[in-house]
């Protein structure tokens, strides 16, 4: 394994991060416009529910961009230790993911969840390094 | 504050979530240690492991956790089922102190300790953000239902 230099490890980090919190978002704003699956379910069927999500284009945005990051994660831990890249990118993506919520999906992060997401950040790296 | 209520139902799918994606992960592993090393010159062999018995599950598992983690996300807020995601990790290593006997260090206690804390704060709030448009449908609909005695 070459040793890539400080900055192209953030880098690489950034990277999927980024694409990851891309992907979540995208992910949870077609469901949100979708609407509550088990009330679809209810009436219209497994079917219906799953017609409902693959004809939803938001849906194959957010999981394009889940499928980069899985990506970016591979390139990552070709040239990185999966004991950083790991606890790393999942604890960071917590962070990233409660800021973009408030901004982009304008939930309600209020205090309660930002001490959350900071508590699971930091469980999240010290149970996975 | 308004308080989340959440039925017996939607609780067992953030449960899902939390145990499809780390025992899918672990079958995965699991699976691919069994198998010999696989190079890129013979790709054919990736494809047959996809149905040795391991890997199968480990994939099933992971279909459940995204349908369980897509229907979360369908009626609670990404800032509250991403923590019941990473409770996963706790699941694991507890899996690996009890099931399996391997020994866990003093920081993933802590880490333990810190997860379980934080998805106790998420839980004891709301699990999805009130909007305007549908707090005052709501109380629309309620309105019309006191003006119609049945």
């Amino acid at each position: 394994m070459t040793h890539p230099s400080a900055w192209s490890a953030v880098a690489m980090i950034a990277a999927v991060v980024l694409l990851s919190t891309t992907g979540e978002v995208l992910t949870a704003a077609a469901m949100k416009s979708i609407g509550d699956l088990d009330d679809i379910r209810a009436h219209s069927g497994l079917k219906g529910a799953i017609r409902a999500v693959v004809t939803c284009p938001l849906f194959f945005a957010g999981v394009s961009f889940l499928a980069l990051a899985f990506f970016s994660l591979l390139f990552a831990l070709n040239h990185l230790n999966l004991s950083l890249v790991a606890p790393a990118g999942a604890s960071l993506t917590l962070v990233t993911n409660a800021i973009a919520g408030k901004i982009f999906l304008k939930e309600n992060v209020d205090r309660r969840r930002w001490t959350a997401a900071v508590l699971v950040c930091v469980g999240v790296y010290l149970l996975a390094h | 504050m308004a308080h989340h209520n959440l039925s017996p139902r939607q609780y067992t799918i953030l449960a899902l979530v939390a145990i499809c994606a780390p025992t899918g992960d672990t079958c995965l592993s699991r699976g691919m240690t069994n198998l010999p090393a696989i190079s890129l010159a013979h790709p054919a062999t990736l494809i047959a492991a996809v149905f040795t018995p391991w890997i199968a599950a480990g994939i099933a598992l992971l279909i459940g956790f995204f349908a369980s983690y897509l229907t979360a996300l369908s009626w609670a807020d990404l800032t509250f089922v991403l923590p019941a995601t990473a409770f996963g990790n706790v699941i694991v290593a507890l899996f690996a102190r009890f099931w399996l006997h391997e020994s866990i260090s003093l920081e993933r206690w802590a880490g333990i300790a810190l997860i379980t804390l934080g998805v106790g704060f998420v839980a004891r709030g709301p699990s999805l953000t009130e909007r305007p448009v549908a707090a005052e449908a709501a109380h629309s609909s309620a309105e019309v239902e006191e003006a119609q005695p049945r």
